[in-house]
């Protein structure tokens, strides 16, 4: 099977969430409650255990001379997924095995085996894998893994109406991005970017995506650290700790142990 | 909307004029710039390299609830307690000392599993933990040594109790010293896990910590293991004396690298709720203890050993509340956004790191 990936054009995206309403309908994701955010017309809020795909709103102060007739305001959109990472610290820290990498590449939580203990929660960069409360278990974007399985592209590109999000192999992706970016930078958007932290600890993600301007702004972190890089300092502290307790302890008592 | 314009202050036929204003202004323009027309709430969240997306934050919070903090405490000292108990009984030291280790570390043995296992999501599948053994986790070896402590533990208290009941006999020996050397072997990295743990993760006041959490927890741990062996009446042995004085120095240095490391990343351990609870837990653990043991030394008879209980109660209490106060930190620092977006937060990093050694 080959390498598959998502790619999500936030130029193409018109905001319209279709892919929102296709994971959810296709996954049985449970509503995530109705609520004004007060963030443009953002009311889902952030990825989480019931939201597999997020459109963000992102209402930002134009830069003059980059393509586009905004006025005061430039209103651009990109919906949001797990980024199914290379070196996933999610994968990683799951100690019951249940999250596993597919023979998509895709990071997948098989929900019949994890047993909620919420390690993932803290060891994802992109703050996607929550626990649901009601359920117990952490949950996320599957890729679509039984669609996949049989031949069919995720609900959420099949649905979108623009192409904005792609489906593909992965490095036939990074090519089109390269291609798309190169369209755009000729058309004048020359704060367009490819956003896939291949030069991070996460070595790339199998869900890039193309955004105008800073990626921040889209809540994209610019240096996403898979927490096992802290292992190593961390495993020698506890070594170092453990030899002076019982090195302690040994001349404690050996010096002073005898006397009640 | 600025009160001298506000629609209320306006006799009719003021508000008349300035609804003619409008649409002449939006006649002419096309569009109205007239600033009193600002709605409440604005100017509206802009999303932006400064701002993120509108200040949301981008990590989730840890989703443990109360146990974990607890289970952090319990391990620690009965993990410390069989180290303890195991030196103490090779090195022939007095045996109501090591039998009352034995208990803690055996206690601690029954009440961490239930801890951790009412944590889960899903505690009826708290077995797929046995699944794999991953060394990439901390959890997983965190799930292992427990498992290996529990056991150790549980062994050498049982042995403890058949050979005080029955005397002593061959089978209960082996069990005794088997029980005893697992205890010990596993109660090394048990006290002290616990800090990996939290330390490999995304949160950035943990894994900025990574390197300091399990000297600190082992530390605490050890505290409190001492503490409670005085408070059950061992307030008179000098090796736990030196071990308290060992653990309460540590802590001080620890609490003052808290307070003296300038990182945005470590603003959670000095600032607002779990900024408080880091210090009461710190100077409880540290400064404290460590005062009364130095005043117990220079006091006599029961004068010093009403000092060390009293050090022993501060230690425990202390070791309670830093592993709280480290929980909490970590929830405060998932919640600020503007960590996990910084641009070159390895490059600041570094900045920091050579400049933390250059201070040093």
């Amino acid at each position: 099977m080959s390498i598959t990936a998502f790619l999500t054009d936030s130029t193409l995206c018109i905001g319209c969430k279709a892919c929102e309403v296709a994971c959810k309908e296709w996954n049985g994701v449970s509503d995530d409650g109705f609520e004004w955010s007060g963030y443009s017309y953002d009311n889902t809020g952030a990825l989480g255990a019931s939201t597999w795909r997020h459109v963000k709103f992102v209402e930002s102060t134009p830069v003059p001379g980059l393509g586009g007739n905004a006025g005061d305001m430039s209103w651009a959109f990109s919906s949001d997924v797990c980024k199914h990472c290379e070196k996933a610290g999610c994968l990683e820290a799951c100690p019951t095995g249940s999250i596993v990498r597919t023979e998509f590449g895709s990071v997948f939580i098989q929900p019949d085996v994890c047993n909620g203990c919420g390690y993932c929660v803290s060891s994802c960069p992109f703050g996607v894998v929550e626990r649901n409360p009601s359920d117990g278990r952490a949950f996320k974007c599957t890729f679509c893994y039984d669609r996949q399985k049989v031949g069919l592209e995720p609900a959420c590109a099949k649905a979108c109406p623009t192409e904005s999000i792609k489906f593909g192999e992965i490095d036939d992706l990074r090519r089109k991005a390269q291609e798309r970016l190169d369209v755009l930078h000729s058309r004048g958007m020359h704060d367009a970017a490819i956003y896939d932290p291949l030069d991070s600890s996460v070595a790339g993600t199998h869900a890039m995506f193309i955004v105008r301007g800073d990626a921040r702004a889209y809540n994209l972190p610019p240096k996403p650290e898979v927490p096992t890089v802290y292992l190593k300092k961390a495993w020698t502290s506890s070594g170092i700790a453990a030899g002076l307790l019982l090195g302690g302890t040994l001349l404690a008592f050996l010096a002073g142990g005898q006397e009640k | 909307m600025s009160d001298a314009l506000s629609a209320r202050n306006l006799s009719v036929e003021q508000r008349e004029r300035r609804l003619d204003e409008i649409r002449r202004e939006a006649e002419s323009r096309g569009t109205l710039r007239i600033v009193s027309e600002r709605p409440s709430g604005a100017p509206f969240p802009r999303a932006s390299s400064e701002n993120g997306y509108y200040g949301t934050p981008l990590l989730k919070q840890p989703p443990w609830t109360w146990e974990i903090p607890l289970y952090f405490f319990v391990g620690g000292a009965a993990g410390a307690s069989a180290v303890i108990g195991s030196i103490a009984h090779y090195t022939g030291a007095d045996r109501e000392l090591v039998r009352h280790a034995r208990w803690i570390a055996a206690a601690g043995s029954v009440i961490s599993p239930p801890l951790l296992i009412s944590d889960l999501g899903r505690p009826e599948r708290f077995l797929a933990m046995l699944r794999v053994f991953k060394p990439q986790s901390a959890m997983s070896v965190g799930v292992w040594t427990l498992l290996g402590f529990s056991g150790g533990a549980a062994a050498a208290a049982f042995a403890q109790f058949l050979s005080d009941r029955y005397g002593p006999s061959l089978p209960v020996r082996v069990l005794e010293n088997a029980g005893q050397a697992a205890s010990l072997a596993f109660g090394l990295p048990f006290s002290n896990y616990t800090g990996v743990l939290i330390g490999a993760t995304a949160i950035p006041v943990w894994n900025q910590s990574a390197a300091d959490l399990p000297l600190h927890f082992a530390a605490s741990g050890l505290g409190a293991a001492v503490g409670i062996l005085e408070l059950m009446g061992h307030n008179k042995n000098r090796a736990l004396q030196a071990l308290g004085l060992g653990a309460a120095i540590f802590e001080t240095w620890e609490g003052l690298r808290i307070e003296t490391r300038n990182r945005e990343e470590l603003e959670p351990l000095k600032r607002g709720l779990s900024g408080f609870v880091t210090r009461a837990g710190g100077v409880l653990s540290g400064p404290i203890p460590g005062m009364l043991r130095v005043a117990s030394l220079f006091a006599g008879g029961r004068r010093s050993r009403k000092l060390r209980s009293l050090a022993a109660a501060s230690s425990v209490a202390g070791s309670l509340l830093t592993r709280i106060a480290w929980i909490q930190a970590g929830h405060v620092s998932a919640r600020n956004w503007r960590l996990p977006l910084r641009e070159d937060a390895e490059q600041l990093r570094e900045d920091h790191r050579q400049s933390e050694l250059a201070a040093d």
